[in-house]
């Protein structure tokens, strides 16, 4: 047992319910109390979707309990089958359904003979996997599912060079967005799209899938189980690349351009193509490159999230922008190697936790001018006066905007320059103005402050101390007495309190 | 009890293929309300994800409550509980020091068959806090039912007063459900203005405070979901239930305190003046919904009371879907709507226990309704189909008891149907 109040990733059946409702003819059907459907609450409320999500449950109750589910899982398959005809119903086990040990296989094979739809047990494990990789194993099962259906029909390259875009489903962080951008791009390679999965497709074009020259699969998290099967299977290449910030998404057109290279006759030189995007079309380049963009060197940054942004985000951060990442992290446990690994050049501190008060903490410790995290970052910044940007799910609704909001490709690029200096500058804008001497003063009628026994405070140090708003105490106390330790002063006096914040705002 | 509704309303069982919060949501309305508590729900990564993003951003403000996560060593039984459950608990106290800890039972202890009872015993006596235990699973109740089941068993924690049968005072009267302190003190006064005095709700918004209760004193609920902690009321508690339509809405609240005013034999004044001047503040919103069309999918049990109301603005209700009906203890409110029907010469509506949502949105493409009432799963999607809808699970969280809460609730009610008008017009 662990007490627990908050948790990065759902249980493992919200992935799969993901991946199933992104297709397009496939209905799932949980085998779960009454009560755990919130599924359809998020995807309703989040995405606003306009259509009912293909999820509904088979009851368990004390009926069921007593009884067994068999036939009611049956009927209930049997029942969607006729109501919605489907092309795929996909049972999904719940925590619940877990310890009941019955034996779901057996009610599949019964109740598949009795419809049109295929129907399929999901095979993952509640107490082993995340929501993530949850998603993950249900992609994969899908697409073997249907390549061995289909295994006899005739496959052929396309002719043009095409690729598969794996990586599309539901409530996925700025997901829509990304994938139109991918699309943009390589529209304007003239590469050819096979098919986007899963959100969208039909079950029945999976057995398109091996047409394609290339697989791309954007984020980590999900879709390289399935390229790593067809790459086995088929001898497809994958590109596992984020094209997230210039450098990755160059290298990501230098990866495409290899792979098509290498699958046909073709000879791409796509060198052209990045640097006249890079030069000329995005505007992010030439801003770091810009003076405004001077005032960011050395400033620092903690980075945490799911191993895909997090890894792009601080590349970017370090790389592009000078920034000194005190640490990142991740709540991808099973990706670790990969993060430390590609991390390892930009900073020192990696980590990796399921548990939000030991990132709180860290926050705390590093006390960074800002935070690039998920939403959970965004608050403990709110309670610690340190402004942070949203990088990575868990996110709310504020974060499935209306406007075009990629995070991939150049607009991506654009899109995330102006993030991170926004955030940057909201936290510079508060420190210089507020905190000595900046508007709205408010004088507390008691001083909040408390000293402690390290430090000794005049009492006119501690008189301006009290201005600053209470928020920013805490942090600005941090750093007034870090620099006097750096002096060896043991008296905080109102000018050592100047000097400290010459000191900082230097910087 | 007398026997009622010749007019029985046609209410039947569908199949129970309804979208609903789980119970283990009332634990975010619960810590708000009994402020030395802590809620502790023993369950697995599904109930926690339910709840924190239920909670939404209540989640960030450091709520008293946590989940204490089974992992699959708590499943196979390698981990003992009662050590595991202590450890949880010493700490929570350290932390936290509350009055009183709930443990709330989910599915999954319902059915690894963990004895939360026994083990909170051992455990109350080392750690020296109080323990409620209460099962608020999804295998057994929906939604609002959770605080039933945590006023249940809350109730066996009360203080008795012991009766003095040489000098017996008169029996007092005791209101039971969660509400607002703010709310449940708008209430009390309105009783009082009858000359009423209540001596104490349940629950209080300490612990510490939890009223005393003796045998034959009277009780009345103001919740249409209290059935378990009605009955544990009258069988553990030998108090005297008063059933009567719940103060929801002006007819609700007069019929309310009138029930409650004929039981203990306080004569009634004023009360048919005041609804009626409360009817003539809200004309601007009964005129709204007069005629129109409203529809109930279910999830919350507020639905005969709302359905009630409705009726009394004159509108015309398709049906009544609701997840559980105990007749019994709903009695005075279906008397009640039976009532409001015969006088306006119209037919009880449908009531369907245990709804389909699957065969509902067929009845509500053949109705088309003006307003259909339901859960966040739908409501998008019947909007998108140009139904308007309201959010159900507003009505558990707004203020809608009493006589100074009709426009709210009205309001509430309006909302879609103003917003679809104003885009009409704009
Ligand atoms: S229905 Fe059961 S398993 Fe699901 S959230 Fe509720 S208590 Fe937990």
């Amino acid at each position: 047992m662990k007490l627990a109040y908050w948790m990065y990733t759902g249980p493992a059946h919200i992935g799969t319910l993901r991946i199933a409702s992104s297709f397009k003819n496939v209905h799932a059907i949980m085998h779960a109390p009454l009560g755990d459907d919130y599924f359809n609450v998020m995807r309703s409320m989040l995405e606003r979707q306009k259509n009912i999500t293909k999820v509904t449950t088979s009851v368990i109750d004390r009926q069921v309990l007593t009884q067994g589910s068999g036939n009611k899982i049956i009927q209930n398959i049997i029942r969607k089958d006729k109501e919605d005809s489907p092309k795929l119903i996909l049972l999904t086990p719940t925590c619940t359904s877990s310890i009941l040990q019955e034996d779901l296989d057996n009610f599949i094979k019964k109740s598949s003979l009795e419809t049109n739809a295929d129907v399929l047990l999901a095979d993952v494990n509640h107490y082993r996997v995340t929501e993530y990789q949850a998603a993950d194993i249900t992609l994969k099962q899908i697409i073997q599912f249907y390549l061995k259906k289909y295994i006899s029909t005739t496959r052929f390259q396309t002719k043009e060079p095409s690729v598969n875009i794996i990586g599309a489903f539901s409530l996925a962080f700025h997901n829509q967005h990304d994938i139109l951008e991918l699309i943009k791009l390589l529209t304007e390679l003239n590469i050819k799209i096979n098919l986007i999965l899963p959100k969208g497709a039909s079950v029945e074009e999976l057995e398109k899938i091996p047409r394609a020259w290339v697989n791309i699969v954007p984020y980590r998290e999900t879709g390289l189980l399935a390229a790593e099967w067809l790459k086995n299977l088929f001898n497809m290449p994958y590109i596992s690349t984020t094209p997230l910030g210039h450098e990755n998404l160059a290298n990501w057109i230098k990866e495409l351009e290899y792979c098509l290279n290498s699958k046909g006759n073709y000879n791409f030189n796509f060198n052209n193509f990045i640097e006249y995007n890079t030069k000329f079309n995005s505007q992010s380049f030439w801003f770091s490159r810009s003076i405004d963009c001077q005032n960011l060197i050395g400033k620092s940054a903690v980075v945490f999230g799911d191993s895909t942004h997090v890894a792009a985000i601080t590349k970017i951060l370090k790389k592009e922008l000078g920034i000194n990442i005190l640490w990142a992290g991740t709540y991808c446990k099973s990706d670790q190697k990969w993060f430390h690994n590609t991390l390892r050049k930009y900073t020192k501190n990696i980590f990796i936790s399921e548990n939000y008060s030991v990132v709180e903490r860290l926050i705390k410790k590093a006390s960074p001018d800002a935070i690039f995290g998920t939403q959970m970052e965004r608050h403990v910044g709110k309670k610690l006066g340190i402004p942070c940007g949203v990088i990575s799910a868990p996110v709310h609704i504020q974060n499935y905007p209306i406007g075009y909001r990629p995070f991939f490709g150049y607009e991506g690029a654009n899109q995330l320059i102006d993030m991170i200096y926004n955030t940057f500058s909201l936290g510079m804008e508060t420190i210089l103005l507020e905190v000595f001497g900046g508007h709205e003063r408010q004088v507390p009628d008691k001083v909040s402050f408390i000293a402690q026994e390290k430090y000794a405070w005049t009492k006119e140090a501690e008189e301006i101390f009290a201005q600053i708003p209470i928020i920013f105490q805490k942090k600005i106390k941090q750093q007034i007495e870090k620099y006097a330790a750096s002096i060896k002063a043991s008296l905080i006096t109102p000018e050592i309190l100047y000097e400290a914040k010459a000191s900082v705002t230097k910087g | 009890m007398k026997t009622l509704l010749q007019n029985k309303p046609n209410s039947y069982c569908e199949t129970g293929n309804y979208h609903t919060f789980c119970p283990i949501s009332c634990v975010s309305w619960l810590y708000q309300k009994i402020e030395d508590s802590f809620f502790l729900v023993i369950g697995t990564k599904t109930c926690g994800y339910f709840l924190q993003n239920a909670l939404s951003v209540m989640i960030f403000s450091e709520p008293r409550y946590a989940m204490a996560q089974l992992e699959e060593g708590d499943i196979s039984a390698q981990y003992n509980e009662y050590s595991e459950l202590l450890k949880l608990c010493l700490k929570i106290k350290k932390d936290r020091h509350p009055k009183v800890i709930f443990w709330i039972g989910t599915c999954t202890t319902e059915i690894i068959k963990m004895d939360l009872e026994s083990t909170a015993k051992k455990i109350e006596a080392e750690i020296e806090v109080p323990i409620v235990v209460a099962n608020a699973n999804g295998l057994d109740y929906s939604f609002t039912q959770g605080e039933d089941t945590v006023l249940a068993s809350l109730i066996k924690k009360a203080p008795l007063r012991k009766k003095n049968y040489l000098n017996p005072t008169t029996p007092q009267l005791f209101l039971f459900g969660s509400l607002p302190n703010f709310l449940s003190t708008q209430l009390s006064l309105e009783l009082s203005t009858q000359g009423i005095k209540v001596a104490g709700w349940l629950p209080s918004s300490k612990f510490t405070q939890l009223p005393s209760i003796a045998p034959g004193d009277f009780v009345c609920g103001v919740h249409p979901y209290l059935s378990r902690a009605a009955s544990t009321l009258i069988r553990q508690r030998k108090c005297k239930l008063i059933i009567a339509p719940f103060p929801i809405g002006p007819d609700g609240t007069r019929a309310w305190i009138e029930k409650i005013c004929i039981t203990l034999g306080y004569s009634i004044s004023g009360l048919k003046e005041r609804e009626k001047q409360i009817w003539n503040k809200l004309v601007e919103y009964t005129n709204k919904l007069e005629g129109k069309t409203v529809f109930f999918t279910g999830d919350n049990l507020l639905e005969v009371s709302l359905a009630r109301v409705l009726t009394s603005c004159k509108m015309k209700v398709c049906e009544i879907g609701i997840p559980y009906l105990d007749k019994r203890y709903q009695a005075g409110e279906l008397e009640l709507l039976e009532q409001i029907c015969q006088e306006q010469g119209i037919r009880m509506p449908k009531i369907v226990e245990k709804p389909d949502n699957y065969n509902q949105l067929d009845r509500i493409r053949e109705f088309q309704p003006d307003l259909v009432i339901t859960g966040m799963a739908l409501a998008n999607p019947l909007e998108a189909r140009g139904i308007n809808t309201k959010w159900n699970v507003e009505f558990t969280f707004a203020q809608i008891h009493g006589f100074g809460n009709s426009e709210n609730l009205l309001k509430l009610i309006t909302r879609p149907l103003s917003r679809t008008e104003h885009l009409v017009h704009t």
